[in-house]
């Protein structure tokens, strides 16, 4: 193994969170970063022959490759695991930008009570008719401490959206039931599609407070305040699992790498796997690694940030042995607990006209929220907590969407039959969806699992998951109002009711995985504090969505970047400063 | 050395003029070219024979428009089973291989050249030549396997995917649908033809970038 020249801060992953902290480091202080990233290097110019469905959208060539490492999954304490062999209900990228590449741009705020779920779900319901096993917990950090945070990630990226609620002022065509913001958007809303108008018009008529889905797609040509110029959106209908070839998407390497390449004290170092955190005496000494020809590295450093994706913020943590791993039979520890993964569903409906759905943009589409968090829920025999509902543009691609058919309209799944009715319905098929909170419980966490191994012969991250009767009440809940929807669309729906279900390791859902490293007041049952910085090892930060004890009901990239930016404070004006725990 | 195998197909069974061979170089068809002869990565002749039938049974060539024959189904095949994909370079394959529910999908250790070499045993070397009605039959006695269900798959695929990849050929699937293929702005149009098919005439990737692609499959082979 060779040792190289010290460094003030080691970050691991070069994804959202990483280059976020090393833009703020590099811009803000005189310390030396490198960012490692096991994956590949990436610039928009990369993305130019990338509107290739079959690559990009049904191999998923910006995704990690399970090759090398995957999950294992079991539904209970009493079931053995096995790996996900092929992806797959989410989609981890890879290579610089991580998955903030081919994400769809969907841009949320959590709402207040999110925050403080542990309090707010105890006095409106009473803890006695709570779920025995609920692991809902207050984060230690509330919304109004965040919300400069998430005014700072919305210009970065240039968000497009309209205000619903401006600093208490309600603004109907946005959402009003959105958390309050100091400020409108960075631009407009994209232009409508016309399922958005339909779906507009037909939730209107209904009562509901239907607005634009926020979109980190721009609406318009924008300039954000760190001056990186990008166009307006094109609506090309490659977003989700692409990436954004003029950069209207905003990615990390079209908002955040510019301006680290500009700056001498940030080093990138691509094909480099970091394999453990080196830590004695409660202090982190820096990170081994290997990099892509097989060599093994140790890199020591004053200050280690692990900033790669949920799933490997918590493996590394185990395989570095940092921390106490959670035991779900005692309740004690705190290491990859309150593992949630977003409730996303979605129902097709059916129109008799061309949709021209091939258009569209990410996260063009409109929603309402008027079931959000615990709005219009009594708990009574429904969900304690829902979320949103959508109908959504993002274009459809033709492999994905050939053989989308009403019940009924085929007996086989193949044939003549089949081939005509497909054609028939081709473009006329759209969706009205739902975003939900997923909430955390006892039984659901991670650890690593005791048979299979990854490339390197280092154990794979084990998932304990499956839905509970909560879910399943969301699920009916959501279909019920799509049901009720589609016709007011002049759609159709399937008029099958969701099935009771169990977790599926092979239906797409969304890369939403949350918490495993969640922050919290107490190192008794938190793996870092309200700052990400770890509970026993205060030079080590955990940043992104790891921290979060519970899913919020939007997507939570923004929130992701939010919290990290707040870590980015404390360590530049408190940490750096006088090292040792903020807590 | 191993004998290179062909496939050949009138030119006229073909749904364009363009097709592309081993090293991407487009071939023009004429109707007077009579049989053309499609090198192979994976296939034998009599293997791409039989798939290319079942593929044609999946997605026939009828009264409500071309199919799997004149997209050039197995060829598209063909070249994913002899890239990595058909080497599972990107699925987990370490053992042990332990059968699961099925929310855990496939955990077989066969890759899908393996799949497809057992399938094809199941279909017979002959299948081409069975009648319609036989060839039907045993398609659905398959219709479990996990082979029907690749093949099913890859025969979609191989329809709609962009015609680099060897399958879509003349873009007859996008035709087919309306889907115009990856046009670089709707910037104009996406709030326009509200209700009524707005259908530009499709065009394929090298077409749009005016310059060869590369399938993702070719890089690592």
């Amino acid at each position: 193994m060779t040792t190289l020249k010290p460094i003030d801060v080691a970050i691991i992953g070069g994804g959202w969170t990483g280059l976020a902290m090393a833009k703020e480091l590099v811009t803000r202080t005189s310390v030396n970063v490198l960012a490692i990233e096991r994956g590949m290097p990436r610039t928009t110019a990369d993305y130019a022959m990338d509107m290739d469905e079959l690559d990009y959208a049904i191999r998923l060539r910006m995704m990690q490759n399970l090759a090398e490492e995957t999950i294992t999954h079991r539904h209970s304490l009493r079931d053995s695991a096995v790996p996900v062999r092929q992806y797959g209900s989410f989609h981890p990228g890879t290579g610089v930008g991580g998955s903030g590449e081919h994400w769809t741009g969907l841009c949320f705020r959590f709402l207040p009570d999110v925050f403080t779920l542990r309090t707010h779900m105890t006095e409106k319901h009473g803890a006695a008719h709570l779920p025995a096993d609920l692991a809902v917990r207050d984060w230690g950090v509330t919304y109004e401490e965040l919300e400069p945070q998430y005014w700072y990630t919305e210009q970065m990226m240039g968000v497009s959206g309209k205000a619903g609620n401006l600093r208490g002022k309600l603004i109907d065509g946005g959402n009003i039931f959105e958390s309050p913001r100091s400020n409108e958007y960075p631009t407009p809303p994209l232009k409508y599609s016309y399922t958005s108008h339909l779906f507009e018009e037909a939730s209107r008529k209904l009562g509901y407070h239907p607005y634009p889905t926020p979109a980190a797609n721009l609406s318009e040509n924008f300039t954000n305040p760190d001056g990186i110029s990008r166009p307006g959106c094109a609506y090309c209908g490659h977003c989700s699992r692409f990436g954004c070839m003029i950069g209207a998407k905003a990615q990390p390497t079209n908002t955040l790498l510019p301006l680290l390449r500009k700056h001498k004290s940030f080093q990138l170092r691509t094909g480099s796997w970091v394999r453990r955190i080196v830590h004695e005496n409660g202090r982190a000494t820096g990170v081994q690694f290997t990099d892509a020809n097989g060599e093994e590295f140790f890199q020591p450093a004053e200050t280690v940030i692990l900033a790669s994706f949920t799933l490997n913020n918590v493996r590394l943590l185990y395989l570095s042995k940092i921390g106490t791993p959670y035991n779900p039979a005692e309740q004690k520890g705190s290491l990859g607990r309150n593992l949630t993964h977003q409730i996303q569903n979605a129902w097709r409906i059916f129109f008799d006209k061309p949709l021209n759905a091939f258009m569209g943009a990410g996260a063009l589409g409109t929603r309402f929220s008027d079931f959000d968090g615990g709005n219009g829920l009594s708990g009574e025999d429904g969900p304690l907590r829902f979320g949103m509902v959508n109908c959504g543009s993002g274009g459809e691609l033709p492999i994905a969407s050939f053989g989308a058919l009403p019940p009924g309209a085929a007996k086989a799944n193949w044939g003549a039959e089949w081939k005509a009715a497909s054609l028939k319905w081709s473009d006329r098929v759209s969706a009205v969806g739902i975003v939900a909170e997923h909430l955390p419980y006892r039984q659901n966490y991670m650890d690593l699992d005791p048979t299979y191994t990854d490339k390197f012969g280092d154990p794979l991250l084990r998932f304990t998951l499956d839905w509970t009767e909560h879910e399943n009440k969301q699920r009916d809940f959501a279909y019920d109002l799509a049901a009720k929807i589609a016709p007011v669309m002049g759609a159709k729906i399937d008029t099958a009711r969701p099935q009771r279900s169990r977790y599926n390791t092979t239906q797409y859902q969304s890369t939403h995985i949350q918490g495993g490293a969640p922050m919290g007041a107490s190192p008794e049952n938190s793996v870092v504090n309200p700052y990400l910085q770890h509970w026993d090892v205060p030079n080590l930060w955990v940043v992104g969505a790891s921290s979060f004890p519970q899913s919020g009901s939007g997507n939570p990239t923004l929130t992701s970047l939010a919290v990290t930016y707040r870590a980015a404070n404390a360590m530049i004006e408190k940490y750096l400063k006088h090292p040792g725990k903020l807590v | 050395m191993k004998r290179r195998e062909f496939l050949t197909i009138p030119a006229g069974a073909l749904g364009g003029t363009l097709l592309y061979t081993l090293a991407r170089e487009p071939i023009r068809l004429q109707a007077q070219d009579g049989n053309i002869k499609v090198p192979l990565r994976f296939f034998t002749a009599g293997e791409a024979r039989a798939i290319a039938a079942a593929c044609e049974r999946i997605f026939p060539s009828d009264a409500s428009g071309p199919g799997a024959k004149e997209a050039g189904v197995v060829i598209y095949i063909d070249r994913q089973l002899a890239g990595p994909y058909g080497a599972d370079k990107y699925r987990y394959t370490k053992g042990p291989f332990v059968e699961s529910v099925p929310e855990h999908g496939y955990q077989g250790k066969e890759n899908p050249r393996d799949v497809y070499r057992q399938g094809i045993a199941k279909l017979g070397i002959n299948f081409d030549e069975l009648p319609a009605e036989q060839q039907i039959q045993k398609l659905q006695s398959l219709e479990k396997t996990h082979f029907f269900q690749l093949l099913r798959t890859h025969t979609i695929e191989g329809m709609f995917s962009d015609p680099m990849h060897g399958g879509n050929v003349g873009l007859i699937g996008w035709q087919l649908v309306g889907f115009p293929g990856p046009r670089m702005s709707y910037r104009a149009d996406i709030d326009q033809h509200f209700g009524t098919a707005f259908r530009p005439k499709p065009a394929g990737l090298e077409q749009i970038m005016k310059r060869p692609g590369k399938p993702w499959e070719d890089e690592k082979v």
